[in-house]
């Protein structure tokens, strides 16, 4: 019975992924969960795999040259209670390492001044921030993702160089699937007279870029557990490939529309026309804002029903909780694919509306 | 607010392993997978056209095949038929002319029995007549073999004439 033993194989996998989601929420008694969950939602300059264990990421910083070290050494650097311009104390920490001549607050890597503090203004440091382009835990997710991607197509594509185009076997069956889905249900329907393989890689890598990274999000362990496709920068960076492939392969027609829509009154031109612009913008801003609340909010739900037991601080809590957060690991299985299918899709909508070719 | 400020380090990255992503991917993976199932896909439409061509040229054969069978059915009864009719002509000719020949012997046959028994009783006649006439002579000579007898003779006689 396959069937049988696929329930059983996903009711595993799901029952280790809630054993480390408990683990990751098994913080102090007393700490904010809606802290911890920020927290996880957020990048970091660690990798937390379990307890008090914990992999230190390399800081990449650009302040007058390159500056290389590894996180540890701001993780373990002196502990400082936050100060205001005023010298006021306020009641929250920050770490600082004065050797190095940087701090770190949430996260958010800042230049101590010459004192070696970093001088508050309300909830943020009023400090220089250098240009940070450390390999962060979103960063190295994203390194896994692109080397599982590299290596189930890389393997699916070596099938048919070495068999011809015969009916898929193994890895190639899983991927041909998508990739033909991805051809025939995304772009052929929304990119019209044929144009539509010429975005097909574009799509395609979008497509597996999103799926595979959503799927990597929701496991709990090593290479998985980052929040990547719930991080604003990085749908930002999608959604304006899809901006830029739609503005460079607009046509005539399409720029037509937009500052001469066919059929509207000249005088209402000069409310159209704005409204036009506003609306190349606001179509792949909204692509962006769908895949990043989608995923975060995922992430969000799954460590919030886990928090219950915590803040209940009772086991038997996890009756409840465990049930509905696999309820929520499940429906996110679902999500990690329609997230993907739907950025693809009106990608190539968006992509399709500007190639569209006049039809009067 | 930090949740939805975009990070310049993660776009970097982004960006950069999206693109060389991309770029392995279209150069690796996209173009030989996409030209292997558009090659499949086309051998596939070939081969399901060929198959319905030799299905409707497989049925034409067939119907073909049917009237040959019909015509060389008909023909079979035909000459069948034929050789029926022949045989059954050939039967009562020979039977005809068998009649025909039986009579024409039987009727010789009976011509022959006659013209013998005509020729017989000719014979016989011809003998009668022969004996009847010694007979005669005999009887005769006996009559007349004396005077007295010659005589009596043409007493008699004159006595026959008499009593006519």
């Amino acid at each position: 019975m396959p069937f049988k033993n696929i329930v059983k194989s996903i009711l595993l996998i799901c029952t280790v992924v809630l054993a480390f989601n408990t683990s990751f929420a098994n913080g102090g008694k007393e700490e904010d969960k809606s802290a911890f969950i920020m927290h996880h939602i957020k990048d970091a300059h660690e990798w937390h795999i379990m307890g008090e264990t914990s992999v230190y990421l390399p800081v990449i910083l650009f302040d007058g040259g390159m500056k290389v070290f590894s996180s540890k050494s701001l993780y373990d650097g002196e502990v400082k209670t936050a100060t205001n311009k005023e010298g006021e104390v306020l009641d929250f920490d920050y770490v600082a390492n004065t050797k190095l001549g940087y701090g770190m607050f949430h996260e958010k890597i800042y230049k101590l001044n010459n004192e070696g503090n970093l001088i508050f203004h309300g909830e943020h440091p009023e400090n220089a921030k250098p240009m940070d382009f450390s390999i962060t835990k979103n960063t190295l997710s994203l390194f896994f993702g692109a080397i599982i991607i590299l290596i189930l197509t890389l393997t699916a594509a070596k099938f048919y160089k070495k068999n011809g185009a015969v009916a898929p076997k193994g890895l190639a069956k899983f991927i041909e699937p998508l990739v033909v889905f991805v051809r025939d249900d995304v772009a052929k329907p929304y990119i019209h007279g044929g144009k539509h393989t010429k975005y097909l890689p574009y799509l395609l890598t979008i497509f597996f870029f999103i799926f595979i990274n959503n799927l990597l999000g929701l496991v709990p362990i090593l290479p998985g557990g980052a929040n990547l496709t719930g991080n604003i920068s990085v749908t930002l960076v999608l959604a304006v490939l899809t901006l830029l492939i739609t503005v460079i392969s607009g046509n005539k027609n399409y720029w037509g529309h937009i500052f001469a829509t066919p059929g509207v009154p000249k005088a209402l031109l000069i409310i159209m026309v704005p409204i036009e612009i506003v609306g190349v913008f606001t179509k792949p801003f909204a692509l962006m804002i769908r895949l990043f609340a989608n995923m975060a909010a995922g992430h969000i739900i799954v460590l919030a029903l886990i928090s219950i037991i915590f803040v209940n601080q009772s086991a038997a809590w996890g009756f409840l909780s465990v049930p509905m957060a696999l309820f929520i690991s499940v429906l996110e299985l679902l999500v990690a694919f329609l997230q993907a299918y739907l950025f693809a899709m009106l990608s190539a909508l968006f992509i399709g509306a500007a190639v569209e070719e006049a039809h009067h | 607010m930090d949740l939805i400020t975009p990070d310049l380090g993660l776009m970097f990255w982004t960006g950069l392993v999206f693109l060389l992503l991309m770029f392995v991917l279209t150069k690796f993976v996209w173009k030989p997978i996409l030209a292997a199932v558009n090659s499949r896909e086309q051998s596939i439409t070939a081969s399901l056209e060929l198959a319905e061509k030799t299905m409707s040229e497989m049925k034409a054969l067939q119907a073909q095949n049917e009237d040959l069978l019909k015509e060389a059915r008909a023909e079979r009864d035909s000459i069948v038929k034929d050789a029926r009719e022949i045989a059954t002509k050939m039967v009562d000719d020979s039977k005809n002319t068998a009649k025909v020949e039986a009579e024409k012997i039987i009727n010789s046959a009976r011509e022959a029995v006659n013209n013998e028994k005509t020729a017989a009783l000719a014979e016989i006649k011809t003998q009668i007549a022969i004996l009847s006439i010694e007979i005669a002579e005999k009887v005769v000579k006996g009559e007349l073999s004396s005077a007295d007898k010659q005589k009596a003779l043409s007493e008699k006689l004159a006595a026959d004439f008499n009593l006519n």
